[in-house]
């Protein structure tokens, strides 16, 4: 597990508001090994779902360059780049399911876009519902499933093109602590069985304390800090990753003296 | 029977008889196909244009603000003219197309003219209605913006859409009895004809009970429409 997969290099972004430039992503570097699951922890508003729209380009980036294997994604045309993205997952906080459509049309859906139809498709779709447990929601509708059974579809969905890569952004901040849990357990579950590259987006550090191989710590629009995440959690370097330690242990040792009560 | 003469019971009894009906009966068929005709065309352009209008706008698939501009501006050109004065500008070019500026079929060109821009601007506003996530993910998926449209974001409006033809209906059959006092015949020309000029009160009572009953029908088959795809995705 040395080799770099996911290579971000000099990456800017702006909005501008009534001609008012705001700048959200400040030169972003950044390396993700293959098969690691990299977290990216920052306040409200650092530009942490700015970043990982630039890497599927649901947001199209200033300046700077976005790779994934050996394809740079920053320099696709249209055609190319709808192509590639059907080999980048993306999962997201609303799950963003297709009301319209049952649990199995909305994990079809991206097998439509590559071609996979009949037998291949079903059996495609049987096979992602047995990965997330799901296989007797099959014919329900979004509308009757829970919080965590839907973002369960959205990963289904998100990996049914078999992608090398799972874009993260906030997936578990809907939902109450005893799904997020067991959302995460999937997503480590996908990372070991199919090898699956994730990028993980947060606000919750201890989302990534229990997720993440490494981690970095964003605040507005750059990475303060990049590493391993025990390292990160014994050492931090920068005043952001401090706050947020300090936050996370004050919070542990409220809910330790809570329990012991 | 007029209600100069008769009481507003005696009349409203009467609006009820063979005879009235008889004069009646035609006049719903003749006007269930101008809105029938007309609804057909309004869908259509409606539609069409409505999805123009959310693909071309600023924060739609492929924007084009000259495109969007030069369409918003000539439907809120038709939007702006009371209906009465789209049926007298639409009565030259009716002749031009259809060779007569009276009767079913010129009606229909002016009930088109007026209720398309209407429909267009309903269409436009359900459709503006999705939640982005979902266009987002599709796009994520590598799904192009044709399939974005059609697979996407009509299906998940539907039920608003099928809101918004019920509306249109409803005001293609209130114009289609306006018209009716412009030559075009039908419900409205009954009710001008004999319930206006000729004191004829009961005519114009049955008029206004087959317009409601029309009314209500359409209003029901389009809320229960609605309401089963709502129900059949347990979104209400
Ligand atoms: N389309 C846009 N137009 C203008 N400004 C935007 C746009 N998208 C994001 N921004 C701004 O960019 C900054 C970063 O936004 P971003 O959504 O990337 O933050 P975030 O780290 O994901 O925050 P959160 O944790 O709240 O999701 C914010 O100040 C936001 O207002
Ligand atoms: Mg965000």
């Amino acid at each position: 597990m040395d080799e770099k997969f996911i290579e971000i290099s000099k990456l800017y972004k702006s909005f501008y508001n009534k001609k008012q430039k705001i700048e959200v992503l400040k030169g972003i570097d950044l390396s993700v090994e293959k098969g690691e699951i990299y977290g990216i922890v920052g306040f409200s508003g650092a530009g942490k779902s700015t970043l990982v729209r630039c890497i599927n380009r649901l947001e199209e980036p200033d300046s700077g360059m976005v790779k994934i294997g050996a394809q740079e994604i920053t320099s696709l045309g249209k055609a190319a780049l709808n192509e590639q993205r059907r080999k980048i997952g993306m999962i997201f906080q609303q799950f963003n399911l297709f009301d319209s459509m049952t649990v199995e049309k909305n994990i079809a859906y991206p097998l439509k876009l590559t071609g996979v139809t009949g037998k291949e498709a079903d059996a495609r779709v049987e096979e992602m519902l047995n990965l997330v447990g799901l296989t007797e929601k099959k014919n329900a509708y979004p509308g009757e499933l829970s919080g965590g059974q839907k973002q369960r579809v959205g990963i289904a969905r998100a990996l049914a093109n078999r992608p090398d890569v799972l874009l993260s952004d906030e997936a578990t901040s809907a939902l109450d602590p005893q799904t997020t849990l067991s959302v995460l357990d999937l997503l480590k579950e996908i990372n070991q069985k199919l090898g699956l590259t994730i990028i993980l987006i947060t606000h919750e550090l201890e989302v990534i304390k229990y997720t993440c191989h490494r981690m970095a710590v964003m605040e507005d629009g750059k990475l303060l800090e990049q590493g391993l995440v025990e390292d990160i959690f014994s050492h931090p370097q920068c005043e952001t990753a401090r706050n947020f330690i300090r936050v996370y242990n004050q919070f542990r040792n409220d809910y330790q003296k809570e329990e012991v009560r | 029977m007029s209600l100069y003469k008769y009481s507003f019971f005696e009349v409203l009894m009467h609006s009820f008889s063979a005879e009235v009906w008889a004069q009646v009966l035609p006049a719903i068929s003749e006007t269930m196909y101008m809105v029938g005709v007309s609804s057909i065309f309004v869908l259509v352009f409606g539609i069409i244009l409505g999805l123009v209008l959310v693909m071309t706008s600023k924060e739609g698939l492929v924007p084009c603000k000259v495109i969007h501009t030069i369409l918003g501006a000539i439907i809120n050109c038709f939007r702006s003219l009371p209906q009465v004065i789209i049926i007298i500008v639409m009565l030259p070019v009716a002749r031009a197309l259809v060779g007569k500026s009276y009767g079913s079929n010129a009606c229909i060109i002016s009930l088109v003219a007026s209720c398309v821009p209407l429909f267009a601007r309903l269409v436009e506003s359900s459709l503006l209605e999705i939640d982005k996530g979902k266009i987002e993910a599709a796009k994520a998926m590598g799904s192009g913006n044709m399939r974005i449209l059609f697979t996407i974001m009509v299906p998940e409006t539907l039920p608003s859409l099928i809101r918004a033809f019920t509306n249109a209906v409803v005001i293609v059959i209130s114009m289609t009895a306006l018209a009716g006092s412009f030559g075009a015949g039908g419900i409205g020309y009954i009710a001008v004809t004999y319930g206006y000029t000729r004191f004829q009160h009961d005519l114009l009572f049955a008029t206004i009970i087959v317009l409601i009953v029309i009314v209500q029908a359409v209003q029901i088959v389009g809320d229960t429409l609605s309401k089963i795809i709502l129900k059949k995705r347990h979104l209400i």
